[in-house]
């Protein structure tokens, strides 16, 4: 198994569409970094405009806790696309290639190849996230600093310690890992029906799109399949930046405001990529490989 | 543990794979024994493929039985497929990567850690050592049809199964393929089952044939039990093949003439008569232009492709 897991990153790590994922990330936040750091001031007058009577604020907003966050909404909505580059194109790529054939008739059972093509797409997508949280944290923290952390939620705003902020970043990334896992699960699953890259990349972002817009509209009649959609659940990171407060209104350190859901969507995310992996290998193992 | 003392490498018995309303192989049974060049043989889409790849588990029977070495391959599928090489159709191998890469990568996914010097002789025997650096998008399909047989003997099979090996291959490029199974076979003892529909190309190194039509076996046997030597045919070809014909119908050798096919005269007679068919065609005035014995697989091919075969044996 570890054999087939190595050939399989073998394959990912010598393909230069591998890398399209980690140039496209690099340049993205590159941009975003030097716009902010250019003009950054100017978007925490914008974004502190509101607030500007009712408060005083001093100190070092735009730092590189802030900007991660910023980074973090924009680009992991975008992820899943760069996901979804290697994951759907697992089972597809090889069909397509006429590799799957020589592969299969290798002494190695079809749930073996399998697993070991999820796990290999899942490392990759690891480490996608790594090199993002590389980027996006540490060096927004070397160019812009650290200090506390400012955050403007729809109806509140929420004010992290600095030494409060660092391991709610590390939740952040987790969950975050386990919500790109599940796209690659996704993509793994349809790729398992295809026999060229393109259908189940497009098929992939298309279900994201779907959700997440089912997800999102306040339409009642779509509140009750939301609990079920795992878009709902992507989001879920966030959580770890909503603090509990006293009676008095004061910042808990160390606390989440509501653990419960990032546990509940954890769950959900978990079940998803079970039941996509254990499809995906149950449709596999009675295919018949015709291409 | 596989047991090497036995005959019979593969023994398919009954073997039928049916898709919705089509059924590709129909109840088909042969074997292939130890040491064969075994020519499988049939029209493109006469079920040759689907056998194959029913043979290496890629698809799955609708019914019938495959046994290799001796054992079941439905319960014994992984010790079993350890000792087959196969390419099917076409050279299945990693554009993106060198040929020493491809070579590599199947010789550890067949459990193997070969050295440079190893994975070199293997490219040296299918002449492609001087671009074993060389990324595969850039060969020819003859280079990637070499490649494809090396990545199959690789892990040093004892069975190799080659699927229409020289497909979209050039003259020089389908003796280079012929010479390797003779190499193979000879050389090394491997039992090799090969397809094809190019049949003079089978002829010329099979010890045994089998020809399915439309998924069901027509015949099998060895090349020289089906090329019976008695059953030479002849085409003639004159200045003026009716009054030939004519001719012919009104001799001795009437008995002898075939139905025609085109505008040439069929006559099938034994191989030993040419001589004396020839000196009567002089005898009875008839311009011969060419005469010749067309005792080759093709016409055994369109014989028992026709039903003439079925009707005679």
């Amino acid at each position: 198994m570890r054999t087939l897991i190595n050939i399989e990153l073998y394959k990912i790590f010598k393909r230069p569409r591998t890398y399209i994922a980690f140039a496209a990330i690099t340049a993205l936040i590159v941009m975003i970094q030097f716009g902010l750091k250019v003009d950054g001031k100017t978007y925490v007058d914008f974004m502190l405009n509101d607030l500007g009577s009712t408060l005083e604020i001093d100190g070092n907003i735009m730092n590189g806790y802030l900007v991660c966050y910023v980074m973090l909404q924009l680009l992991l909505v975008h992820v899943p696309l760069l996901i979804a580059l290697i994951a759907a194109d697992m089972i597809s790529g090889e069909a397509n290639m006429g590799t799957l054939r020589v592969l299969l008739s290798k002494p190695y059972s079809r749930t073996q190849f399998m697993l070991a093509k999820f796990i290999a797409s899942t490392i990759y997508t690891l480490l996608l996230l790594v090199w993002l949280a590389f980027l996006a944290l540490f060096v927004s923290m070397w160019i812009f600093g650290t200090d506390d952390m400012f955050l403007m939620k729809s109806s509140y705003v929420v004010l992290l310690k600095e030494n409060d902020v660092f391991w709610r970043y590390i939740g952040a990334f987790g969950f975050a890992a386990l919500a790109m896992t599940t796209v690659a699960a996704l993509g793994f699953f349809l790729s398992v029906f295809a026999e060229n890259s393109i259908g189940p990349i497009v098929a992939t972002m298309s279900v994201i799109i779907f959700f997440t817009i089912l997800s999102t509209m306040n339409i009642p009649v779509f509140n009750l399949v939301k609990p079920y959609l795992f878009t709902t659940h992507m989001i879920g990171w966030k959580e770890f930046f909503d603090i509990q407060v006293t009676d008095t209104n004061e910042a808990i350190v160390g606390s989440i405001q509501y653990p419960e859901r990032i546990i509940n969507s954890s769950i959900v995310l978990l079940i998803h990529i079970i039941l996509f992996v254990v499809a995906a290998i149950v449709v596999f193992r009675k295919k018949d490989v015709l291409s | 543990m596989l047991y090497m003392e036995m005959q019979e490498i593969i023994q398919v018995k009954g073997l039928t794979k049916s898709f919705k309303n089509l059924t590709a192989v129909d109840n088909l049974s042969f074997s292939v024994r130890e040491g064969d060049v075994y020519g499988f043989l049939g029209q493109n889409g006469a079920g040759k493929s689907t056998t194959i790849r029913m043979l290496l588990t890629l698809i799955e029977p609708t019914a019938g039985s495959i046994d290799l070495f001796g054992l079941s391959l439905r319960s014994h599928r992984t010790e079993i497929l350890r000792q087959i090489g196969a390419v099917i159709e076409k050279p299945d191998v990693y554009k993106y990567l060198s040929a020493i890469d491809n070579l590599q990568l199947f010789a550890r996914l067949s459990g193997l850690k070969p050295t440079q010097q190893q994975l070199m002789q293997q490219l040296e025997m299918v002449g492609l050592a001087p671009r074993a650096k060389d990324i595969v998008k850039t060969f020819s399909q003859g280079m990637k049809q070499r490649l494809g047989i090396a990545v199959a003997l690789v892990h040093n099979p004892k069975l190799i199964i080659l699927d229409e090996p020289t497909n979209g291959l050039d003259p020089q490029g389908i003796a280079d393929i012929r010479n390797l199974i003779r190499h193979l076979s000879k050389d090394l003892n491997k039992t090799i089952l090969v397809s094809s529909h190019l049949l003079n190309e089978i002829e010329q190194i099979a010890t045994r044939v089998l020809i399915i039509d439309k998924g069901k076996k027509l015949v099998e046997g060895s090349a020289a039990e089906l090329f019976d030597p008695a059953q030479t045919l002849i085409e003639l070809e004159t200045l003026d093949n009716e009054s030939a014909y004519h001719k012919l119908l009104q001799s001795k050798w009437s008995p002898a003439l075939q139905p025609r096919r085109s505008n040439t005269i069929l006559i099938k007679l034994h191989r030993d008569h040419i001589p004396n068919l020839h000196r009567e065609l002089v005898a009875l005035d008839i311009s011969v232009l060419s005469l010749q014995p067309k005792h080759s697989l093709e016409d055994f091919f369109l014989q028992v492709t026709s039903g003439q075969y079925a009707n005679t044996h």
